[in-house]
């Protein structure tokens, strides 16, 4: 059975998260959603601060029991949590009118663990930033690349906001993940007739303008309304500027296509892009 | 994926893995020149050592958070080594240690590990902080109640400054205090100093390829220390990294970690340095200040490089009181004490395996053969206790004319005589049942045994039915035993 995987941290941007899987559950016909929350694995961030570097008597007895002690009352801590954000869950998915879903709490890093869980996920819906989003508003959520990056299905970043989606644009440049998307938006209903712009950012030639062509004839075949627009200038930019101008609800591109040692050098237009675009966007890797 | 686990590995913790890298560094130093010194060596050997085992194991170890670098339990197998046929043979014996190492990797004998029961590690860890103890007694001689007075003065810094503050290494400022106080006194020209125990580092380590003949007469000369520092490598490490897994409630790869020991230990003999493995104490420092990754070990090993070719001068004039007092820390914290106050609450074998391994270690100093003999005193006594679990009970019937012996548990060599005693042959009857269905033969001994109770039993005319006995029993019996064939007679043995 296939279903929506809709990954919550409990921060302010799950509401969004809750709202988005309720939206695409309802798009693709009452689609089944799997809340999924994960408690992070306590010794990632070690907890004792003791520098003396000097060990005594029982020094190994010692510091398991410390340890063990200190993890212990942070993780009950942490599943009194995680209890309190899987009911706000159920409430808000109720609310935004889902009838098929279940809540699911595990142990372990989202990141780490992800494919095991959206092997059997049509879709994975995530929030744009995790806890602390007001503090580093520059920033992506800590974890949405790494899982993005392990994601095989269509991952959907969720806004702050949930609004209605009526038109999206995809970000056309005739690779592979593009033609992926293409593909994903004629067998599947989520976006099924809506108004699509297909936008192409950079110098034309005949391979590509063939390519948009194609892709608009196959998307019109399936009852989308298409526009190509073929636009200069950094994506970037082009991008956000079409999103604002077109009152566009929701931007499809691929994900990171390179690799993260170019990407050390050049930077990620994938990130860029999650980062300043003020709407959800549903990645193809 | 894996990938990303392994980057993970790193980076999940750098804050934190840095200080404590560097909480380590500054340990480290003070364990790596008493570890020469206990060998024989220069200080720079054990230095440059663990400069490259730690390094070399961030990047190739299988336990993330592990410190690595020379240690007491390798150095005391080099002593011999060094002391017969001289440094040029340290390093080759090294690098053959690291080979060893690498094929037992691959042949992934870390599963034997499982064979080394909680007593024989609690006792491995006794004899590493005895030897670790025993090796600074030597310091006090011929140097007078000041180098007394000096140890106990560090060492009360190093126990009572954290119960103040935990936000500096107490064994750092033992160390610079106790410098300080015997530069300030003159003390330096009665008490030995790190400087008088051989020379430091001042530059980076060179690689260098061993100066001996590579012949047989060589192989033969570094091939027993290599194996025995070959295993005592891998246990020590293979102990620390279930320790650490424990600490930190994480799993680590066990055979990754025997072949990446390989590795380093070759890479430090190709660099001047002796062989080393993890390291218990520095380990649970690590893990105290915060340590989790790889980068806490490879910070270790480079922070520990830059102080000694920066500071080099003045590590040279360390009071060797300074040293003693540290590493009479490290064994303290080393020991399980709370397996003297076990030793009367766990069962008498297993305090027996863990003394033994104690004193057979504090003996030959070599925790290999403490470890084997730990293992095989262990491996008796369980073959001991299995087989007790034989119970043979018999009934005679009405008639009296015969008799049922029903036999349950384990019968093998152990227990082959117990078995082969319980029956009264004196007894006149006509038949005899033997009822095995509970109970299982597992070697030649066990049928052997059978085979004597029943061709005992024909010769006093008594018929003998053995009934219920299981098929793994069966394809024994078909291959080895006799009293089932045509004219069966009774085996001499």
């Amino acid at each position: 059975m296939t279903k929506i995987l809709a990954c919550t941290d409990g921060s302010l941007y799950a509401t969004s998260v809750y709202e988005h899987a309720a939206w695409a559950s309802q798009q693709m016909g009452d689609y089944p959603i799997h809340i999924l929350h994960m408690l992070n694995p306590h010794h990632e961030e070690p907890l004792t601060s003791d520098f003396s570097g000097s060990i005594g008597f029982g020094a190994r007895a010692a510091l398991l029991e410390e340890l063990v002690e200190l993890e212990a009352a942070n993780a009950r801590i942490a599943q009194k949590r995680g209890k309190a954000i899987l009911e706000d869950a159920e409430v808000k998915l109720k609310a935004a009118g889902a009838t098929q879903y279940q809540l699911n709490q595990k142990h372990g890093k989202l990141s780490a663990e992800i494919d095991t869980y959206e092997r059997d996920a049509a879709l994975v819906v995530l929030g744009k930033r995790g806890n602390n989003a007001n503090f580093e508003t520059g920033h992506l959520g800590s974890n949405l690349e790494r899982v993005i990056r392990s994601c095989q299905h269509p991952v959907l970043v969720a806004s702050r906001v949930f609004k209605p989606i009526q038109s999206f644009v995809l970000a056309f440049d005739g690779g592979s993940s593009s033609l992926k998307a293409v593909d994903y938006l004629i067998q599947n209903p989520l976006l099924k007739g809506m108004c699509c712009y297909l936008l192409h950012v950079g110098g034309g030639n005949a391979g590509i303008e063939a390519a948009l062509a194609e892709a608009k004839d196959k998307l019109e075949a399936a009852g989308y309304e298409v526009t190509i627009e073929q636009r200069d200038g950094e994506p970037e930019d082009v991008i956000n500027k079409v999103v604002e101008d077109g009152q566009i609800d929701l931007l499809l591109m691929g994900a990171y296509g390179h690799s993260r040692i170019r990407q050390l050098i050049v930077g990620s237009t994938t990130s860029a892009m999650i980062r300043t675009v003020q709407i959800p966007v549903l990645l193809f890797r | 994926m894996a990938k990303s686990k392994y980057f993970q590995e790193w980076f999940s913790n750098p804050k934190r893995d840095i200080i404590a890298g560097t909480v380590v560094a500054l340990a480290l130093i003070p364990e790596a020149i008493a570890f020469s010194i206990i060998a024989g060596v220069d200080p720079k050997v054990g230095l440059y050592a663990s400069f490259c085992i730690a390094v070399v194991i961030a990047f190739v170890g299988g336990r993330p958070g592990m410190i690595s670098a020379a240690t007491g339990a390798m150095a005391v197998l080099l002593v011999g080594l060094v002391r017969d046929h001289g440094l040029e043979y340290l390093l080759p014996a090294t690098i053959l240690t690291g080979i060893l190492q690498i094929i037992a990797g691959s042949l992934k004998l870390g599963n034997l590990m499982r064979f080394v029961s909680r007593s024989v590690v609690t006792g491995f860890v006794n004899a590493l902080a005895i030897i670790i103890f025993m090796a600074q007694l030597p310091q006090f001689k011929n140097q007078g109640l000041v180098m007394y007075g000096m140890v106990a003065a560090g060492l009360i810094i190093i126990y009572g400054l954290p119960r103040f503050t935990t936000a500096v290494p107490s064994p750092l400022v033992c160390i610079i205090v106790l410098t300080g106080v015997s530069i300030a006194l003159g003390l330096e020209a009665t008490l030995n100093t790190v400087g008088d125990m051989g020379s430091l580092p001042s530059t980076l380590p060179v690689f260098l390829l061993p100066d001996v003949p590579l012949n047989l007469e060589t192989f033969q000369i570094i091939l027993p220390y290599a194996i025995s520092l070959a295993i005592v490598g891998l246990l020590e490490s293979l102990m620390t990294s279930t320790i650490v897994d424990d600490f930190t409630d994480t799993d680590s790869n066990k055979n990754r970690e025997c072949t990446g020991q390989g590795i380093s230990n070759i890479v430090s003999g190709f660099f001047g340095g002796m062989a080393g493995c993890a390291m218990i104490g520095q380990s649970v420092i690590n893990v105290q200040s915060g340590g989790r990754g790889r980068l806490s070990t490879f910070a270790a090993g480079i922070i520990l490089l830059i102080l000694i070719v920066v500071m080099g001068g003045l590590v040279s004039r360390i009071p060797m009181a300074a040293l003693v007092a540290v590493m009479i820390m490290v064994s303290i914290g080393t020991f399980s004490w709370s397996s003297i106050k076990n030793l009367k609450v766990h069962h008498v074998t297993s305090s027996i395996v863990m003394i033994v391994t104690v004193l057979t270690t504090v003996l030959t100093h070599n925790l290999a053969k403490g470890v084997g003999a730990g293992v095989l005193l262990s491996a008796l006594f369980f073959a001991y206790k299995v087989s007790r679990l034989l119970k043979i009970d018999s009934e005679l019937e009405v008639s009296k004319k015969a008799r049922t012996y029903s036999v349950r548990g384990q019968l093998f060599f152990v227990s082959a005589n117990t078995f082969a005693e319980a029956f009264d042959f004196r007894e006149v009857l006509e038949t005899v049942t033997i009822d095995v269905s509970e109970a299982h033969f597992w070697d030649l001994s066990a049928i052997n045994a059978l085979d004597r109770v029943v061709l005992k039993f024909r010769r006093e005319g008594t018929e003998v039915e053995i009934v219920g006995m299981n098929e793994a029993s069966k394809t024994l019996v078909l291959q080895v035993g006799k009293y089932d064939k045509e004219g069966a007679e009774l085996d001499a043995h």
